[in-house]
């Protein structure tokens, strides 16, 4: 983990109330994906974690949906604005634990980590296949992106405007060769997920957090391996340790 | 060259400043960030006699200038406190540790503090009789004088080291309570935990923290905590350690002036885990600004 001043680059709003922001700075401290960073804003007691969607060598994308008075300030800053990071939290994906062929499920503001673990994997040598879940065709956002690394991306709405009618398990229903999953999203499709996929995987989870990094056990959970910070020792884990 | 070290009950520490239990775990998340071995020392996080996982979650909110905390002690328990966390402990942190101690009855704190009283690490005990986010311990025994000062002797009775009794705010008297503790052999006083409240979620209309009520600290609470020292200090003559919304050098300074002889920073370690070595770095250029030489010597100086 390191802190610093990160300048936005960009911060666009790419669906309604959901915002795509770019800060550049040092991104050394990140070695996964599915790791987060966690913001300080000014007039905000508490930091808000936001998980990362993509980096390289001097930038780190991230998406957030505006949920309340804190993520309501950061839609409103600037260019050129300053922030302090902390950056590399969490533990992010196994890639190594793939196979050939591992499903990329993301539901709604549970989709941008699955971007930089799709480019990690084809680097790999991996033929990932994404699954956004959205609950309209308006809330999509980033299917291009996806498709745009030359993956097998497929949409779900659960109103049936774009895509397979329904939820990311109607997706995974219609497909069997897949190696393993990565999934990150609202609990309830996690939950699903865990009870419908075959294969192994890894489940990114959410809960609020005081610190970010291990200090504080405000973000504790149960798990078969024993009590876990999802802060520190997630917020992926592994499918077979999770007690629902 | 101004004078940092300030001395508890005979410990003497490089400098004033405490990371404050349940805000620094055991040491190794900030080890891993910077040498804590420039801390005065550090008060670990709440102990028992039995491993606790605590509350359900949400365990925290956030309020104005502050955060709810309702953690419920969650720890390891007291025998791997001291066979597994205290070793790994000695091979990042040099210095003698505070040990907080909590519990559900007389017994568990006489037990605990017993057996954490042989441990070569440990140069002071703070016995927590104030954490308000457990039920039946912790702050029951911390509300009137006359069980503070039985938790007191009866711990005063089974160690050899300081002992330091960590108060409660959410109480009609805090100095009627440290006052009794000091009668009953208390070594000094450590205040203020947590004061207790709640946040409501306006779309589910419940209680925020699964456990309805949490502690409140952060900035919020300084000027609370603040004049709590200040009454405490009118009070007893046994050393005082301060502690509530401190963030900043100038904040010890007011917590010192006070009356706290060794300031303890708490919440400000959740929002920016650099904030005590900050704090140890800016104190020397505070203190030069204001004309102080020695930190011994404001100790109490803003009593007329």
């Amino acid at each position: 983990m390191t802190q610093g001043i990160y300048t936005i680059l960009s911060n666009r709003c790419i669906a309604p109330n959901v915002y795509e922001m770019v800060l550049q700075g040092d991104t050394s401290a990140l070695r996964a994906p599915g790791q987060f960073v966690n913001i300080k804003l000014e007039g905000f007691f508490l930091r808000r974690p936001i998980s990362v969607c993509d980096y390289d060598a001097s930038t780190i994308t991230i998406i957030y949906k505006v949920v309340g008075k804190g993520t309501a300030y950061m839609a409103a800053l600037n260019t050129g604005a300053e922030l302090d990071v902390l950056v590399g939290l969490g533990n992010g994906f196994d890639t190594a634990k793939s196979g050939a062929q591992p499903l990329l499920i993301g539901g709604g503001a549970g989709v941008p980590p699955m971007y930089h673990l799709a480019k990690q994997l084809l680097a790999q040598g991996k033929q990932p296949i994404a699954i956004l879940g959205f609950n309209t065709a308006e809330e999509i956002f980033y299917q291009q992106e996806f498709e745009a690394l030359g993956i097998r991306t497929i949409v779900c709405t659960a109103d049936g405007s774009v895509g397979v009618r329904g939820f990311v398990t109607d997706a995974v229903a219609q497909l069997s060769d897949y190696t393993f999953y990565y999934a990150c999203g609202p609990e309830p499709m996690l939950k699903a997920l865990y009870n419908a996929c075959a294969s192994d995987g890894e489940l990114s989870f959410e809960e609020r957090m005081g610190c970010g990094f291990g200090a504080c056990m405000g973000c504790t959970c149960k798990t078969k391996y024993g009590n876990k910070r999802i802060c520190k020792d997630g917020p992926v884990l592994a499918k077979e340790e999770i007690i629902w | 060259m101004v004078k940092t070290q300030v001395t508890l009950s005979g410990l003497t520490l490089d400098n004033p400043i405490i990371p404050a239990s349940g805000t620094f775990g055991y040491g190794y998340e900030f080890a891993e960030l910077y040498d804590i071995n420039m801390l005065g020392s550090f008060s670990f996080k709440g102990t028992t006699r039995e491993p606790r996982y605590g509350n359900a979650t949400p365990r925290i909110a956030e309020t104005a200038g502050g955060m709810l905390n309702a953690v419920g002690l969650q720890n390891p328990g007291i025998d791997k406190v001291i066979s597994e966390e205290l070793p790994k402990l000695a091979t990042c942190f040099h210095k003698p540790v505070i040990a907080n101690i909590s519990g559900f009855s007389a017994e568990e704190y006489a037990h605990c503090c017993a057996l954490i009283d042989k441990q070569p690490q440990v140069g002071l005990i703070e016995v927590n009789i104030s954490c308000p986010n457990v039920h039946d311990g912790g702050m029951s025994f911390g509300t009137t004088p006359e069980s503070a000062a039985a938790i007191t002797k009866l711990v005063k009775s089974v160690t050899t080291k300081p002992v330091y009794m960590k108060l409660s705010p959410n109480v009609a008297d805090i100095a009627a309570i440290a006052k009794a503790c000091e009668e009953a052999g208390a070594d000094g006083i450590s205040l203020i935990n947590t004061l207790m409240g709640m946040r409501i979620d306006l779309r589910r209309r419940r209680p925020l923290l699964a456990n309805t009520t949490g502690g409140l600290s952060g900035s919020a609470i300084f000027p609370v905590a603040l004049r709590m020292v200040y009454q405490v200090y009118q009070a007893v003559s046994i050393p005082i350690i301060g502690m509530g919304g401190v963030s900043t050098a100038e904040d010890v300074i007011e917590m010192m002036l006070a009356g706290a002889t060794a300031v303890q920073v708490g919440a400000a370690n959740l929002v920016d885990p650099f904030v005590c070595k900050k704090i140890i770095e800016e104190l020397p250029i505070v203190m030069n600004r204001l004309g102080i030489s020695d930190l011994n010597e404001i100790i109490g100086g803003a009593h007329s």
